[in-house]
């Protein structure tokens, strides 16, 4: 058994003007200690799943429908009052800003002894020396003085860390990373990567993260899921992805990042473009939800939705086309 | 040989740290101290580095939107640090700018008209209301926007149509260099690419230079000719494009480079420790010395200059022989 499995997620919100399908029936697995990735572009709905995961979307306006087994227990069937026990516990989760997911009016040692002192019944005292224990785990200099310290006098890489710290501090079993390194600079970025790994290693927790950056996601990631408007467009081993990429949408997307080593190539490579916008979510998508801005979308793509199929080996797709692709190659 | 279109001599700017209850000058933020370079006409030079490193602030002085500390901004010939607000209008035409964030950088009460008219009436360019009309139509062509989205407003579009708004502005001046600051960092990873293309074309079609200002190197390396990696307020490396990505002399350059993950690539990255230290007090020596892994007794004590190494290439680094592979930096 997987230890989370997510069955036809689907998360909608009322809005004035519509219902807005945020995440529109997405299933996925992740094992114990394996690390899945969740790509795709601004409003993908990709951060809306990792909060459905958690229950952090407001009800309402939001609606969580489907079902998330973690451990074969469906979270969405819950109380409040059980889903507490499990946040920050089995699951925890890592958000992109550290400085506005940090307390700025508490200490760090405080923010991270929380959860110790809730779900692990640690005293004060206890709590405080395994929080101590916590930064020096993740490579934070002089843990004992920065214990006490507050957020605004940490850089942004060590407020990433702290985050870390915190998320890690219960040794939960499933770690949901939502952009942890995007608003930090590449060298800081380097650190926290490598630190994720080599936690990883030493922790054996199983790690959802969810970014844009498909350089992150060949650093860390073993399974790679695509999603476009709220749908999973593709997923397969992360090698696969990027050396047979088979959905169009995926194909544009790596086309469209300009690798370094290009000037070693010597004559300029325009950048693919995918041209027109992700369409509104806020209408119901006839057909697949990328025909409109796909080369090779034809009048079926444009009346029935594909629906995922084996490409390869640990491979799945949603293109109708996608199979024809390959062979041509 | 003519003169380069902009040349930056020894460029300092430094921002007063104020403290205590009357605001007194404790000290002052060493942004960017001393730096210089040139920008060709036609040519793309690209700043690059950390947050934090002066490369705004570089732009920003180019731009005369603050004055500069000390230094001297040669446009075409003429110095421009110590103009006048009257003598500067003229250069205001010629320097223009785009902005990173298309979600503020836009008047959200202004019609797309109306923002791309205004520096052409500002300037003087049109000749009578017809050409006004005209010049306006055209830039809509050059940016590829559709020529009915004139009469909406900013809040009507995406943020890559906002962005090509913003280049829209930039070109109606008829400028010759525009000074890019993360203008596509914003940017979903599809429509950065549209962008990116955009700006090569423009560049081409108008021979415009272009000071790009990005801490993003693979888009970098993808359209510049030339780049200048910055580390707390110093040009720590200067050099032609190809050279800087496939041989980078400083060891902050290659640990730059080596930071950027990348799909289907094996690495080793050069894992610098610690953060940037603080401009307010940079330390003593090379100001890279703290992060170093070459580092030795003189980096301590004495900064280094600019060197030639070549080929177009400059290093302000100590090291006799630059350390070679990446990897073995462990």
């Amino acid at each position: 058994m997987a230890l989370l499995e997510v069955e036809n997620l689907q998360t909608h919100f009322r809005t004035p003007d519509g219902i807005n399908r945020a995440v529109d029936g997405v299933s996925f697995q992740v094992d114990e200690g394996e690390t899945l990735a969740i790509v795709g572009e601004s409003g993908c709905g990709k951060s809306v799943t990792s909060m459905s995961l958690m229950r952090l979307i407001p009800e309402p306006p939001g609606r969580i429908a489907g079902a998330v087994r973690f451990q074969g227990r469906d979270l969405l069937q819950l109380s409040e009052r059980e889903m507490r026990a499990v946040r920050g516990n089995d699951v925890s989760m890592i958000f992109q800003e550290p400085m506005s997911s940090l307390n700025p009016v508490l200490t760090v040692g405080r923010q991270i002894g929380e959860t110790l002192r809730m779900h692990q019944g640690l005293d004060k005292q206890a709590a405080e020396l395994r929080a101590v224990e916590m930064l020096n785990l993740v490579g934070i200099p002089e843990p004992a003085r920065r214990v006490r310290e507050y957020p605004h006098q940490l850089s942004g890489g060590m407020r990433q860390r702290v985050m870390i710290a915190m998320a890690l501090a219960c040794n939960p079993k499933l770690l949901i990373a939502d952009e942890p390194t995007t608003a930090l600079d590449v060298t800081i970025q380097a650190q926290i990567l490598q630190l994720m790994l080599d936690l990883k290693r030493r922790v054996g927790a199983a790690i959802v993260l969810i970014t844009h950056d498909l350089g992150v996601v060949a650093e860390i990631a073993e399974r790679v899921m695509v999603m476009y408007a709220g749908r999973k467009v593709e997923e397969a081993p992360v090698a696969r992805l990027f050396r047979s990429p088979r959905h169009p949408y995926t194909q544009g997307l790596l086309g469209a990042v300009p690798k370094l080593g290009s000037s070693l190539t010597g004559a300029a490579r325009r950048l693919t473009e995918i041209p027109g916008q992700v369409p509104s979510l806020k209408k119901a998508i006839e057909g697949c939800a990328f025909a409109g801005r796909c080369a090779l979308a034809t009048d079926l793509c444009r009346q029935v939705a594909p629906g995922l199929e084996v490409k390869g080996p640990g491979h799945i797709a949603a293109c109708h086309y996608a199979a024809k692709e390959a062979a041509a190659a | 040989m003519s003169a380069p279109l902009l040349q930056v001599n020894d460029l300092k700017k430094h921002f007063p740290v104020r403290s205590g209850l009357f605001g007194r000058r404790s000290g002052s933020v060493y942004a960017v101290d001393g730096v210089s370079f040139e920008v060709d006409r036609g040519e793309t030079l690209s700043l690059v580095g950390e947050s934090g490193c002066g490369k705004s602030t570089v732009g920003r002085a180019i731009l005369r939107l603050f004055d500069i500390t000390s230094g001297q901004v040669v446009l075409d010939g003429q110095r421009i640090d110590d103009l006048s607000p009257g003598g500067l209008r003229a250069m205001r035409r010629r320097v223009q700018v785009v902005f990173q964030d298309p979600f503020s950088s836009l008047n959200p009460r202004m019609r797309v008209r109306d923002i791309l008219a205004e520096p052409i009436r500002n300037f003087s360019l049109a000749k009578s209301s017809a050409d006004l009309e005209m010049r306006v139509a055209a830039l809509m062509d050059t940016v590829r926007l559709p020529r009915d989205a004139l009469n909406r407003r900013p809040h009507e579009f995406s943020g890559g149509q906002r962005q090509r708004i913003g280049i829209a502005r930039a070109l109606a001046a008829e400028p010759d260099l525009i000074v890019c600051d993360e203008a596509v960092s914003a940017l979903d990873v599809s429509v950065k690419a549209q962008i990116v293309n955009l700006l090569q074309d423009l560049q081409q079609q108008f021979g415009l230079a272009l000071l790009f200002i990005s801490h993003d190197l693979a888009i970098v390396e993808h359209m510049t000719h030339r780049v200048a990696v910055m580390y707390l307020g110093r040009i720590v490396e200067m050099a032609p494009r190809q050279k800087i990505f496939t041989a980078p002399g400083h060891p902050y350059t290659k640990a730059l480079l080596s930071a950027v993950p990348e799909p289907g690539a094996a690495r080793n990255p050069i894992i610098l420790k610690g953060d940037v230290p603080s401009p307010i007090n940079p330390p003593k020596g090379c100001r890279f010395n703290t992060r170093c892994p070459f580092v030795f007794d003189r980096c301590k004590a004495e900064e280094p200059q600019l060197r030639s190494a070549g080929d177009g290439q400059w290093v302000a680094c100590h090291l006799e022989a630059l350390p070679e592979a990446p990897g073995s930096a462990g």
